[in-house]
């Protein structure tokens, strides 16, 4: 598989005070490994963006790179048209979220907030009055004396949000700030991150290995593999459009069905699927298509029997095994669910949505 | 639990109360005179040693061992390096008595090897002598165990300082000097102290170096200890080794109850 190219420009803004930076040709091995493989991103200012990917494939290494905690053994990292590839963390002026553990445990979480306000040599005053305010805006006034060991993991994070955002810096980084989280926390701080971010309007940049995750709160994901940008889009182009098998896999739940391209479509269980651009136009292919794109109906004549069906809330999925092919995932509406039964025999189709085609090669 | 228990009276409930009702008895009848004696100037004297013995070591030993264990910490987790030295130090920390008190003698005595080697290329070392001084050759023994001690029990803490700690002072706008002078040096403060309580008593109670080293009087608490049982001179003043026991009983108490009110606070801020 070819990569796309790894240059994007922002197609999406977020607010207007942020500071725009951009990543050009950032290189960073760890011996025969490349981290990162000729990187270039560009944030427009205000925006947030969201770095997608599998275990190494360097979305943190871009991350502490801008963030100066890696050096870059090439390329250009630029804030606000300011070169800042060789100026010291300490001086780069940004705010980093770490994973996990990140508050200093020695002090209470209005300290933590304060730190950075104190190296800035601000009056008590002022520190205080902009701790307590940093500190409303996480919703965690009440707990502003307490210790990190007297605070949940959601909490401890919020302080740490805080703490970042109090020295009001340009950039501001999220290195994972959710995985450490249990479910209802998470999606419940990652709305919150993304209510504060428009709200400050600092341009941020957000790493994590969780694609809902991206979707929900970035203005723009980037999917990122082997340390290179496969495809970098609004969270809904990115879903409905991926340039790759990978991306298509690596974004939301994808059936990969045999089927025979002709042109700008393919020939997939008896109906025509419209290719989207970049899909191979001929010959054996592979057609990725989303589980909301395939209908299923009751069909004893069908060619394919109900292996299981799950109730998911606002929708269901029926899980079918094509005859003699694959195995398909089916989103059905959820008053649906009485209508399918294990070992059910059902027919299931295309419904025509464009798709992704790779060329397959024959056994 | 039982065996636990069974253990605990018969190495520690037992032996603690035979010198606590020691203390107080004479002739088998209660008395205070025991305690009385534990303000005779030789006592007094010898717990003002044990207790500038037990300091200085502690001091030098935290010192020497902390920055040890930091250098240690740096290395590769799953090194030779690394692994050599916490086990060196593992064996080195128990490496006291007799054993010890001769390497050294055979080393720095009179007719030790390096007192030899020195004399042949001229230089004198004053024959060793400062080697059976409490004050002088003592210390530099204790410190063997020491160093070494204050290497394992103090690793723990310096590996528990997470690189996040580090990394947020950076982007909060924190040099590597302000990090450890506002968030790695307190968090380690306690842990520190600690290990410095722990490396006191150690010294505090140390008695079979001492007493293979030190041949001329008593000038150390345990040493004066063992003197009213084994001393073939002064004979019935075994309940008065008991009060100078009971007294350090207490000493020894004082301090692990510091140590463990900062134990639990290090433990709290360092996740081991």
């Amino acid at each position: 598989m070819t990569t796309a190219p790894t240059t994007y420009a922002p197609t999406t803004s977020g607010g207007q005070r942020g500071v725009a930076v951009e990543l050009t040709g950032l290189r960073r091995s760890y011996g025969p490994v490349r981290a990162l493989d000729d990187l270039t991103l560009r944030l427009a200012p205000g925006e947030l963006v969201a770095l997608l990917g599998p275990s190494g494939c360097g979305k943190t290494t871009a991350l502490r790179c801008l963030a100066g905690l890696e050096d870059p053994d090439g390329g250009r990292i630029e804030v606000d048209g300011k070169d800042l590839t060789r100026v010291p963390t300490n001086r780069r002026d940004l705010g980093m979220v770490f994973q996990a553990y990140s508050l200093f445990p020695h002090m209470t979480a209005r300290q933590n907030v304060e730190f950075g306000l104190q190296l800035r040599r601000q009056p008590g005053e002022r520190r205080r009055a902009r701790a307590a305010a940093m500190l409303d805006l996480v919703g965690l006034s009440s707990q502003a004396d307490r210790f990190a060991h007297q605070l949940s993991g959601g909490q401890q994070q919020r302080v740490a949000l805080a703490r970042a955002l109090a020295i009001e810096p340009q950039v501001l980084l999220l290195d994972e700030p959710l995985s450490a989280l249990d479910a209802k926390v998470r999606v419940q701080l990652r709305d919150e991150i993304r209510r504060i971010q428009l709200e400050v309007g600092t341009t941020t940049l957000f790493v994590t290995h969780d694609q809902e995750e991206a979707l929900a709160v970035a203005d723009r994901v980037g999917v990122m593999r082997s340390g290179r940008l496969e495809q970098i889009a609004a969270p809904q182009e990115l879903y409905s459009r991926p340039v790759n098998d990978f991306v298509a896999d690596f974004v939301g739940v994808t059936n990969r069905l045999p089927g025979h391209a002709h042109g700008h479509a393919a020939a997939v269980m008896d109906a025509d699927v419209p290719l989207l651009s970049g899909s191979a136009t001929s010959g054996a292919v592979t057609v990725l298509v989303r589980p909301e794109h395939l209908a299923v109906r009751p069909d004893a004549a069908g060619g394919a029997e109900v292996l299981s069906v799950s109730f998911l809330g606002a929708h269901a999925r029926v899980v079918a095994q094509v005859t003699g092919g694959p195995k398909v995932f089916v989103q059905v509406p959820s008053r649906a669910v009485a209508d399918f039964s294990p070992g059910q025999r059902v027919t299931v189709t295309p419904v025509g949505e464009p798709a992704l085609a790779v060329a397959r090669e024959e056994a | 639990m039982v065996p636990f228990f069974a253990y605990v009276t018969v190495f520690l409930l037992i032996p603690a109360l035979v010198v606590v009702i020691g203390a107080f008895v004479s002739g088998g009848r209660p008395t205070l005179g025991n305690i009385r004696a534990l303000g005779q100037p030789a006592v007094t004297s010898a717990l003002w040693h044990s207790v500038v013995l037990s300091a200085v070591t502690a001091v030098v030993g935290a010192v020497l061992g902390a920055v040890l264990a930091y250098a240690v910490s740096t290395a590769s987790p799953r090194g030779v390096l690394k692994r050599f030295l916490t086990s060196l130090c593992g064996v080195l920390a128990q490496f006291g008595g007799v054993t010890l008190a001769f390497a050294f003698l055979a080393t720095f005595g009179a007719t030790g090897f390096l007192t030899r080697a020195l004399a042949t290329v001229g230089v004198q070392s004053g024959g060793g002598l400062w080697l059976y001084e409490w004050d002088k050759g003592l210390m530099l023994v204790y410190l063997y165990f020491q160093v070494p001690l204050m290497l394992i029990v103090f690793l723990p803490a310096v590996e528990g300082l997470r690189p996040q700690w580090r990394e947020a002072t950076e982007t909060l706008g924190g040099s590597t000097a302000l990090y450890w002078r506002r968030v790695g040096g307190p968090i380690l403060l306690p842990s520190f102290i600690g290990a410095l309580l722990l490396l006191f008593t150690n010294a505090f109670s140390a008695y079979a170096t001492a007493a293979a080293l030190v041949s001329q009087g008593s000038p150390l608490l345990p040493l004066q200890i063992g003197g009213t049982f084994t001393s073939e001179v002064i004979l019935g003043r075994e309940n008065v080794g008991k009060a100078m026991a009971l007294a350090m009983v207490v000493v020894v108490a004082l301090v692990m109850t510091a140590y463990a009110v900062l134990d639990r606070r290090a433990s709290r801020w360092l996740v081991r």
